[in-house]
Order: C-alpha cells, then sequence, then structure tokens
C-alpha cells in the first residue's frame, strides 16, 4: 500500500514536470494488427518502425524516443478504443500506423478533436483525403483509389476489353473497385462484393466471373485473403483461362504462401523492394540483416517512411510540439529521404507519387520475390484532392 | 443453367464440410453431453498437420492420411487430460473450460508453427477442372472433396446405426447411466467418441486446408456455422447434422450468388451490391430462427433422454 501510495505520487510529480518544462521525449503511439493470421502485417510494420529508430539512434531531434504498440485486433471499435487510450491516457506526441480503413475510419475523430497528428501508414479510405481532409492527418502510403487506378491504366495498355470485379465489402475494397472503374476504358461486366472479414470462400463469385466470359479479373484482397483467393482462382480452372489483375493481392508477406499461383499475376504498387535509391538499397538490406528470414513488405516501406517523417517534422520544429501549425508546417515538408524515391505531399496530405507495375518472379536461390517492371504512372494524384478544404 | 449447376456444387461441397464438422461437434454434445468450443481448434490442428505431414513425405494424400492419425491421437489425448474432468458439471464449466482449450492451442500453434500461417499445395492432378458434363467444369478437388465426405457420411450411417460401437452410442445417447449400470466401459466409449469427433474436424480442416489457408484461428469462424448447423438438425442427430449442413450449405452459397441480383430488382445497383453479401451472410440465422420458432428441438431430435 505504502508503495503504491509512493508510486502514485511519484507519478504525479512526474506528470506535472514536463508541462512546463521543455518537452523531455517523443512519444510515438504505434496501431496495428498484432494478433490473429493478419498479424504478419503488423509485424512487418512494427520490424520497420523499429528498423528506422535504429537508423536514427532511437532519438528524433536529440529526444529520445517511446513508442507503443497496440493492437487494433482486426477490428474498428478495438481500434477506436486504442486510440483513445494513446490519446487520453498516454498523450502521445503522434499516432502512426492503421492497416485498415475501416479501422482508420472509426479513429481519427479521436485525433482530430484532441489535435493529435496521425499519419496513416496503410489505410487510405477517400474521406480522409476529400471532405474529411484534416491538418493532422497525414497519409505516408496512398489513397485507396489509387492503386487500383494504376492497374486499371495498365489494364487498358494491354487492350483488355471487358473485366469482372471482385473485392471485399468494407470501405477500402469498394474504394478499391471504384478506383479501377475511374480508370479502365472497357466495360465491366460484373461486379462481385464479399463480406468482410469473415468470407473466405469466393466459388460462388469466381462462378459468376467465368460465367460472364470478361478478358480479365480485377481483385483486391489484402492480407490472407489474397493467399485464399489465388488458390482457389486456380482450382477453379480460371488459371490460363483469364488473366488476373491485382491491387494488394500479392506481396511479400503473401508470395511465400501463394509461390507459383502468383507467377505472372501483375499488381501496381507505389512501392517496390528492388527500386534503384540509396534509402531504400539501405531499409531493405537491413531489414534483412535485422530480421533473417525475413523480407520487408510495402506495409513496412510505407511505415519506415512514417517514422522518418515524424522525426523531419521533430527536428524542425526543435522538439516544440506544442505549436501544432508549425509542426503542420514541418509535416507537410516532408523532408526526409523516402524508399520510395521522391516524395511530395499534396494539399490533402496524401502523397503525389509513382507507381509501378510489379511482377513476382522467382530469383536464382528459388525464392519468390518481386520486381519492378515498369513506371505505370508518374506523379499521380489522387482524385479526391480538390474535394479537400482544410482548415 | 452450367452456372446454377456448379453454384449446387459449391453449396453441396460446402454443406458436406460443414456436415464433417457438425458431425464431431453433435456427437460429443449428444453423447457425452459435453459442449466443446474447442472443436474448431482440432480443425486447425488438422489443416496444421496435414500441411507439415504433406510437406515431410512430399505426398499430399500420405499427409491427409498421417494428418487423420495424428488428429485423432490429439483428440483422445483431450479427452483423457482434460474432457474427463468436465462430465457431469455444469455446461457454463464446459464452455469456460474449452474456449481456455482454444487459447491454448492457438498459442500452442504459434509456438510449433510460428504466426505466419501455412500452405498446403495441391498435386497437379488435383489442382485442375475437370469435365463432369458437356460444357461443366468443375475443380477436381472440390469434387475430390465432396465424394470424400460422402463415403465419410456413408461410414458414419453404417457404424452408428449398423454396428455394435454404433449401437452403444446410440444407447449412450439416450441414456448414459444406463448402460454404465449395464457394464459397458463408458470412459473407453467416450473417449473413442471425441477421438472420431476429433478426427472428423481434422478430416473438415485438411480438406479445406488449401482452399483456404492455413492460419492460427481458422477454425473459430466455421465453428459458428457448425453449432448452427447442430441446432437446426437438432442436438445429438447426424441425420439432423447431414441435412441441415446440406441446407446451410446451399442457401450459403446460393445466397451469394444469387442475392444480388434479386435485391437488384427492388434497389438500386450500388445499394444492392452492398447490402446482399450482409444480408445473404444473415440468411443462415433467419433460418435457424425459424427452425427455433417452429420445432425448438431441431429438425431431427434425438430420442429423449
Amino acid at each position: 500500500m505504502r508503495r503504491a501510495l509512493f508510486a502514485a505520487s511519484a507519478a504525479l510529480l512526474f506528470a506535472a514536470g514536463p508541462a512546463a518544462a521543455q518537452q523531455k521525449s517523443i512519444k510515438i503511439g504505434f496501431i496495428s494488427t498484432f494478433s490473429g493470421p493478419v498479424a504478419v502485417i503488423g509485424n512487418d510494420m512494427r520490424n520497420s518502425f523499429e528498423l528506422a529508430l535504429d537508423h536514427m539512434d532511437r532519438k528524433m531531434g536529440g529526444l529520445p524516443v517511446e513508442v507503443i504498440y497496440e493492437d487494433d485486433g482486426f477490428k474498428p471499435e478495438v481500434g477506436k478504443q486504442k486510440t483513445d487510450k494513446l490519446i487520453e491516457s498516454d498523450k502521445v506526441d503522434f499516432i502512426v500506423g492503421y492497416i485498415w480503413s475501416n479501422v482508420l475510419l472509426a479513429s481519427m475523430k479521436s485525433a482530430i478533436d484532441s489535435k493529435t497528428f496521425l499519419i496513416t501508414s496503410n489505410a487510405g479510405p477517400h474521406q480522409i483525403a476529400g471532405e474529411q481532409c484534416s491538418p493532422y492527418i497525414f497519409s505516408t502510403s496512398w489513397q485507396n483509389d489509387q492503386t487500383p487506378q494504376a492497374m486499371g491504366h495498365y489494364m487498358n495498355q494491354k487492350g483488355v476489353k471487358t473485366a469482372f470485379l471482385i473485392g471485399p465489402n468494407y470501405a477500402a475494397g469498394k474504394d478499391m473497385l471504384g478506383g479501377v472503374a475511374s480508370t479502365f476504358k472497357g466495360r465491366i461486366v460484373g461486379q462481385e462484393l464479399t463480406k468482410w472479414p469473415d468470407q473466405l470462400d469466393f466459388s460462388a463469385e469466381l462462378a459468376k466471373a467465368k460465367a460472364e466470359k470478361p478478358d480479365a479479373i480485377f481483385v483486391f484482397y489484402p492480407g490472407k485473403a489474397g493467399v485464399q483467393f489465388l488458390s482457389q482462382y486456380a482450382q477453379s480452372g480460371l488459371k490460363g483461362q483469364i488473366p488476373l489483375y491485382t491491387a494488394f493481392t500479392i506481396d511479400e508477406l503473401s508470395l511465400p504462401l501463394q509461390k507459383d499461383l502468383a507467377l505472372g499475376v501483375p499488381g501496381a504498387q507505389e512501392w517496390v523492394n528492388d527500386l534503384p535509391n540509396d534509402a531504400n538499397k539501405k531499409f531493405v538490406a537491413d531489414y534483412i540483416k535485422k530480421y533473417p528470414g525475413l523480407r520487408p513488405s510495402f506495409y513496412g516501406a510505407q511505415t519506415y517512411d512514417a517514422a522518418n517523417l515524424v522525426a523531419s517534422a521533430v527536428a524542425a520544429t526543435k522538439g516544440n510540439l506544442s505549436d501544432k501549425v508549425a509542426v503542420q508546417k514541418a509535416l507537410e515538408k516532408a523532408d526526409f529521404k523516402s524508399v520510395r524515391g521522391k516524395f511530395k505531399f499534396n494539399t490533402n496530405h496524401i502523397p503525389i507519387q509513382n507507381f509501378y507495375l510489379q511482377e513476382p518472379v522467382k530469383d536464382q536461390d528459388g525464392n519468390f520475390v518481386l520486381k519492378t517492371v515498369a513506371t505505370i504512372v508518374e506523379d499521380n494524384q489522387d482524385r479526391f484532392a480538390n474535394e479537400c478544404n482544410m482548415k | 443453367m452450367t452456372l446454377f449447376i456448379e453454384q449446387c456444387l459449391n453449396g453441396l461441397q460446402f454443406g458436406l464440410l460443414l456436415f464433417l464438422l457438425a458431425a464431431g461437434l453433435t456427437l460429443v454434445f449428444g453423447i457425452m453431453d459435453l459442449v466443446n468450443l474447442a472443436h474448431g481448434s482440432l480443425y486447425m490442428l488438422g489443416a496444421y498437420f496435414a500441411a507439415t505431414f504433406a510437406a515431410w513425405t512430399g505426398s499430399f494424400v500420405l499427409g491427409a492420411g498421417l494428418a487423420l492419425a495424428a488428429t485423432l491421437l490429439v483428440g483422445m489425448a483431450v479427452e483423457v487430460i482434460a474432457m474427463r474432468r468436465l462430465y457431469g458439471r455444469d455446461h457454463l464449466d464446459h464452455v469456460l473450460a474449452t474456449f481456455g482449450l482454444i487459447l491454448f492451442f492457438n498459442e500452442l500453434v504459434r509456438l510449433i508453427w510460428g504466426a505466419g500461417g501455412m500452405s498446403l499445395p495441391l498435386p497437379s492432378w488435383l489442382n485442375t477442372p475437370v469435365r463432369i458434363l458437356p460444357g461443366v467444369d468443375y475443380s477436381a478437388y472440390k469434387l475430390s472433396i465432396i465424394i470424400v465426405s460422402l463415403t465419410v457420411a456413408a461410414f458414419l450411417y453404417v457404424l452408428v446405426m449398423r454396428t455394435r460401437l454404433g449401437m452403444l452410442i446410440r444407447a449412450g445417447a439416450s441414456n448414459r447411466e444406463m448402460i454404465g449400470a449395464l457394464g459397458v466401459n463408458i470412459k473407453l466409449l467416450f473417449t473413442l467418441v471425441f477421438g472420431l469427433g476429433a478426427a472428423l474436424a481434422g478430416l473438415a480442416g485438411l480438406m479445406q486446408a488449401p482452399i483456404l489457408t492455413v492460419q492460427i484461428g481458422m477454425g473459430e469462424n466455421i465453428l459458428i456455422l457448425a453449432f448452427v448447423i447442430t441446432v437446426i438438425g437438432g442436438i445429438g442427430s447426424i441425420r439432423g447434422a447431414f441435412v441441415a449442413a446440406i441446407m446451410v450449405g446451399f442457401i450459403d452459397t446460393l445466397g451469394r450468388a444469387y442475392f444480388t441480383d434479386l435485391l437488384r430488382l427492388a434497389f438500386t445497383k450500388e445499394t444492392a451490391a452492398t447490402a446482399a453479401p450482409a444480408l445473404s451472410s444473415m440468411l443462415i440465422y433467419l433460418l435457424m430462427a425459424i427452425i427455433l420458432v417452429v420445432r425448438p428441438e431441431g429438425l431431427f431430435p434425438a430420442s429423449s433422454k
């Protein structure tokens, strides 16, 4: 009891201290999925964030960094609770992470209301790019529509005339299918949304796609669902009959499970592990060194960028994070070396960036890796930026 | 028409797979009066064993056979070590203990196989479509699931209705104390039944593994459906489980296939596309609610206790 009292008063004193004094450390809250079947994504993001901290000697602007990792359990309501906890009881300076658009949409209001800067390192629902854009929300990934839009361009190049779209029924799934439809010039002969995340059997949807006899099928299935989709696509006999075009369905995390099934299936991405810039070479090489047996994915690359973005803002404001406008201006400059080469924010805090065509190949050691085939679009801006009226 | 045939086969395949899972559940519940939430963990173990053994032996069929035996053994071990202590206790205790087992098995799998999941690749002769009718191609693997499941269903029928062991199982379902009093080794019977249930779950898991992936917690969502089937079919009734599983399989698959088009007649395209997946996944529960109102004991209630 006495010890508890002592600890409590010490904590009180400690809490009272920094309020007046200069910031003593940088506190970052990190939300991702660390449990369940998609934990591999969260782990990749955490690994990359830790690697970024290692690269900066775990200091930002000379101040030590403290990171609090929280698991959203793949559920919007849990993500929101954890966000509130990070803001209200941990009083973090920044929140980073968010894989899932629906989790981010549920959580972002807390960040905006409390004027806590939130850097989404994956989720990119159209709301944050358009009407609900905020000075406190930044993205080191993309707006959901951008990647499938690039795929739509590529499908035009390949002369695809009719397409069938399949994706999960949640915020990102609808954005993705909308994105590909906005640039694809051919006819969309059918569209299927499946229950997310628990529908894992796509036989009914694949049978419908087969019956429509389209030139191509476009799918968006992130995480494990992508593995399931590809194996069912092969089993249904569609492989070799109707070509598949993807966004976020094949990545370094799913490839070890998809193996041969992924070969020859193109995807669009803003980052590929072989992009020829120094920051990226260092990131990929050190990641493989630090985490033997693992390879970084785009989720990790975006999170590595997010850590460097935060560090650049802390350095620019000399650790004075109470001046929110100054922090916002510093973040907007994006003064850091991105692993995807050049990096610039649009007015709505979404990056303006290139999108590449990537393809899975087998390297000389028999490992499955992704490689850049071509640049599909350059300096691409999302299509919601003009709806953003940032106050 | 070919599309409809294909969707029906999909429904049948899914239903039969659910039957394997529900049969084990209903056997254990009906005969041992034990609510086993960890049934899904045995399903998961079946898949993990199959992926591991198939990689070791290099043969899918051999791996599946070994996995089946391994799940049977694990099931019997679980019965001897954990379940035995739960008989005669409140159902709430069963739920609590078997929920603990779910956590235990998930963590165990994480320790042994890691969090990343595994894949169980199919041999090429199963990974292609076959022509079943003129103009209708169907996945050879799904077809083989249908055949294996029907064989197992027939085997179960013969086992339960035509053998001495089956007679004891049925007797155990209607009056446990009495068959104990008649000198039947009820302990051994229970271990066997639980092992059989585990093997059925393992079979469902390993057959589903190439279609879905092998991952931690893979048995939890599908277990909900298995419980629904047990309730619809009548607790303890294998025949009920069979009929209910086929019904649920068809409703789920055909609902997903045709509900969007149906809704499109009444709503805009956008609304229909968004609402249909949500509504069609509700159909199964709707069916359960109706059955519960009309026949609270299920379609084929096991003889009263």
